[in-house]
């Protein structure tokens, strides 16, 4: 709308009495959205910190190798770091008004994202019958609480991908639907980013 | 005061208040929010004072038997509960509400239904963490206590599902985790409002000092309140399904707790601080008639405060044994920290110096601030030493320390903003009588409560138990620090009186500008219009106001207003999704209690909670898209 780069240095009166005015450059929406990431950051940095600090502290087994199969984590990393690219098409699409690219991209990010979800679930699963649980072990607890996290932050975007490709297909955002667009896919991207410092610290860590 | 010129006379406008129940339900006006949050949380305030006053009650004399321990640990830990979260956060939050709008020049904050969200939220975590105390009027409802009673820092692992039985801990820890989404919420929703919504020419430096002040405590807000979050989400993890992040005798490490706690509870001491800060250097300048003095220095400072706020944490652990260098570390970050704070002290000074001051109540409430926080913040950095600190900690020197920067400091730096702003935010003056009784009441009790516990303190005495023999020289400034609570209580009650007249509208009517006020908030008419600027005003200077008053500088005020603004300006309507979605993410939280299971999985527990949530978030997740349908654009 009217909060670009270009609109900034020449800011009027008028320009301010719209609900889109934004001193800073940035849309409404987009800069606080930054902001609750920036905030996010804390959430997973504090989780992090506290898996670090216990790191190898585990007084009993099972211990990270005797449960890890870094081949099926590294497929489903893959997959993950795969749908922020096919995340940046949707942003295009919708960015230069082709809507089908859109909603094809939309889907497919969300597919790639419920597949990491799916893979999660079926590590969980393995994990728990190998013997490791929440309660057994400091590793059995802080592994699933913050890869539950994480986990739970996938899944939220998946609902999100798909209610967007509902909005999308139903008109239901007005005005500018390439900036909500645009944020789904900042939540995305975040998301992403955030696994692969996940991924490094948990399993890579492990075979160093 | 405002003799020369009444820019606004005549600009009355013709007000058709709706004051139903529903309509204050559905308000999304960052003014009704505001005032919303300065009465229930002037409400808990009183509350955390009655706390209080039993708690000295108690300590009046040696051996008392006023108050069992259980019923002592209960009422301080509700008391800095009660006080940090539901009474000063708030009250802060007030001032934001009702204030960055008008500085800045908006019309209403960047997503007013959010505002109104954040507001519901809080309110339903505050009944909720309050609710135990309902719950124990029952008899035999619980069989353990249900009031909080670990402090409000909580200590691991004295909190785990063995050392405290029952439900208090989980009230407390769900009662948290609930407020602090609140203010995480509100947080991203006044920084993009400050940053984004500043009237054309208010570049950030001529940005009022208290909004400035308000976008450091929401920085501030938005990065500390996840430790504590994450903190609590593992206390509740131990206490619930028996995992082991706080259990020694599994590897687990009491200390990840207090610091995580303290990585939050540090920066809250300057979020609860820098609030007050802002007033004072908006009431200064004005009663002094004089610029703030270097105020890109004030503002700097705030901003370095809110840095290194961060860095100083370990300082409330130095009993624990971090070792030589952390110690060294943390104690020159602590010394470092002074300077800034000292920096704004000698701008208040300065700005006074050769002012011609009015001294009104909001001028001593502001100048005695100074004086107060002063003697708080250097018993404060003598602590920087460990040796010192040492000797101190957990005793009433510690008490007396932060008594004076949060009593003397935030809440009479608050308190001077609900004077100087009461007659903008509802129209009528406070007695000025009233309020300078009030203000002499306070300011002796406050010192007659608080400074016998710096003696109390090097004499030894402990915080947090519930009595003391008698024969260890006590005595006396026991009894004189009680005496002094109940005159402090008297003041505030005096003040309470004067609101609650304020609110029933009686009193002299406001002027629009009483006070000769340099920033926008004063240009625009008493009460302020629905959508506060008719025109957004173009800014040339850090003091817009006065310059058109006094400079001969540009006009910045709204000059007459038209018969009916409605057709040009479009405000947001009233919504009830936000009080609906706060609901549902309160319940939804609130499940957490169904899950516990005494430091054990409980498989039938468990299944109840995630049915209980499953419902209030599918709730949830409806009225979050007919929050959407209702107003779909992206801003």
């Amino acid at each position: 709308m009217s909060a670009t780069a270009e609109h900034h240095h020449g800011i009027t009166t008028t320009d301010a009495e719209s609900h889109h005015y934004a001193a800073l450059g940035v849309e409404h929406l987009k800069l606080a959205f930054w902001i609750f990431l920036g905030s996010d950051c804390f959430f997973f940095g504090s989780l992090i910190g506290m898996y670090m600090s216990y790191r190898g502290k585990s007084l009993v087994g099972p211990y990270p190798l005797d449960v890890f199969d870094v081949n099926i984590t590294s497929i489903s990393t893959f997959i993950l770091l795969m749908s922020s690219f096919t995340m940046v098409l949707a942003v295009l699409g919708a960015k230069t008004g082709r809507r089908g690219m859109c909603l094809t991209f939309l889907l497919v990010t969300a597919a790639c994202g419920a597949s990491f979800v799916g893979f999660q679930i079926y590590e969980f699963n393995h994990f728990f019958h190998e013997g490791l649980t929440l309660q057994g072990n400091l590793f059995g607890s802080s592994f699933y609480t913050l890869t539950g996290f994480h986990g739970t932050h996938v899944a939220i975007g998946v609902l999100w991908l798909l209610l967007q490709a509902v909005w999308y297909t139903q008109g239901w955002i007005r005005g500018d639907e390439g900036l909500m667009v645009e944020v789904t896919g900042l939540y995305w991207h975040f998301v992403d980013i955030v696994w692969i410092v996940i991924f490094t610290i948990i399993y890579l860590l492990e075979y160093t | 005061m405002a003799t020369d010129v009444q820019v606004q006379t005549g600009t009355e406008v013709h007000h058709e208040e709706d004051n139903s129940l529903w309509s204050w339900i559905t308000t999304v006006d960052h003014k009704r929010i505001g005032k919303l949050y300065l009465v229930s949380a002037f409400l808990f305030f009183l509350f955390g004072g009655i706390e209080a006053l039993l708690v000295r009650a108690q300590l009046t004399v040696p051996n008392a038997g006023f108050l069992s321990a259980q019923t002592y640990n209960e009422l301080f830990t509700m008391h800095a509960t009660t006080m940090i979260f539901l009474g000063v956060m708030p009250l802060s939050a007030a001032f934001f509400n009702f204030l960055i709008p008008l500085q800045i020049g908006a019309r209403d904050v960047v997503f007013p239904r959010l505002n109104a969200f954040s507001y519901w939220v809080f309110l339903f975590g505050a009944i909720f963490i309050q609710l135990p105390f309902v719950l124990n009027l029952v008899p035999g409802l619980f069989d353990a206590p249900v009031v909080p009673d670990g402090g409000w820092f909580g200590y691991a692992n004295q909190t785990s599902a063995k050392f405290s039985v029952g439900l208090s801990i989980d009230f407390w820890m769900i009662g948290l985790q609930i407020i602090g989404l609140a203010s995480l919420a509100a947080s991203f929703n006044f920084i993009t409002t400050i940053l984004n919504l500043r009237a054309p020419g208010m570049s950030l430096f001529r940005v009022p000092v208290f909004t400035w002040m308000a976008m450091v405590v929401n920085f501030l807000l938005a990065m500390s309140l996840p430790m504590i979050t994450i903190g609590l989400v593992l206390l509740m993890f131990d206490r619930n399904y028996g995992t082991n992040f706080y259990s020694p005798e599994r590897g687990g490490d009491p200390l990840l707790w207090q610091h995580l706690f303290w990585l939050f509870g540090h920066p809250e001491v300057y979020i609860l601080i820098l609030p007050a800060m802002g007033i004072v250097s908006e009431v200064l300048p004005t009663v002094s008639k004089k610029p703030l003095f270097g105020a890109p220095f004030v503002i700097f400072s705030g901003i370095l405060i809110g840095f290194i706020g961060f860095g100083v944490w370990s300082h409330h652990m130095f009993t624990v044994g971090l070792g030589p260098v952390a110690d060294a570390a943390f104690s020159i970050t602590t010394m470092i920290i002074a300077v800034p704070t000292a920096v704004k002290i000698f701008n208040w000074l300065a700005t006074m110096w050769g002012g011609r001051i009015v001294f009104n109540t909001a001028a001593l409430f502001s100048i005695s601030f100074v004086g107060l926080f002063t003697i708080g913040g250097l018993s404060g950095v003598m602590h920087a030493s460990p040796p010192v600190d040492l000797q101190h900690q957990d005793s009433y020197f510690v008490v007396a320390h932060f008594h004076y920067v949060l009593f003397g400091g935030a809440i009479f730096g608050l308190f001077s903003g609900i004077y100087f702003y009461w007659p903008k935010m509802f129209g009528v003056m406070l007695d000025e009588r009233m309020g300078k009784a009030s203000w002499l009441i306070m300011f002796i009790g406050m010192n007659l409560t608080f400074f016998p516990m710096h003696f109390l303190g090097a004499q030894g005495m402990p915080r947090r138990y519930y009595t003391y023999d008698p024969g260890l020289n006590w005595e006396l400034w026991n009894l004189v620090a009680t005496i002094g609570a109940f005159i402090l209580a008297l003041g505030v009650l005096i003040t309470t009186i004067a609101m609650i007249r304020g609110l029933l509208g009686q009193g002299e009517k406001a002027p629009a500008d009483p006070w000769d006020g340099a920033t926008l908030e004063w240009s625009l008419p008493t009460p302020v219009p629905h959508f506060n600027f008719q025109t957004v005003p173009t800014v040339h200077s850090d003091r817009p106001f006065w310059d058109e008053k006094h400079e001969g500088g540009p006009p910045v005020s709204q000059g007459k207003i038209n018969e009916d603004p409605h057709k040009h300006v479009e405000m947001p309507p009233p919504s009830f999704w936000p009080i609906i979605a706060a609901f549902c993410v309160g319940m939804t939280i609130t499940g957490f209690m169904l899950g516990g299971g005494g430091g054990e999985f409980n498989g039938g527990n468990f299944l109840n909670q995630v049915i209980f949530q499953g419902v209030f978030a599918i709730a949830l997740l409806v009225s979050l898209l007919m929050w959407i349908k209702e107003d779909p654009t992206p801003r």
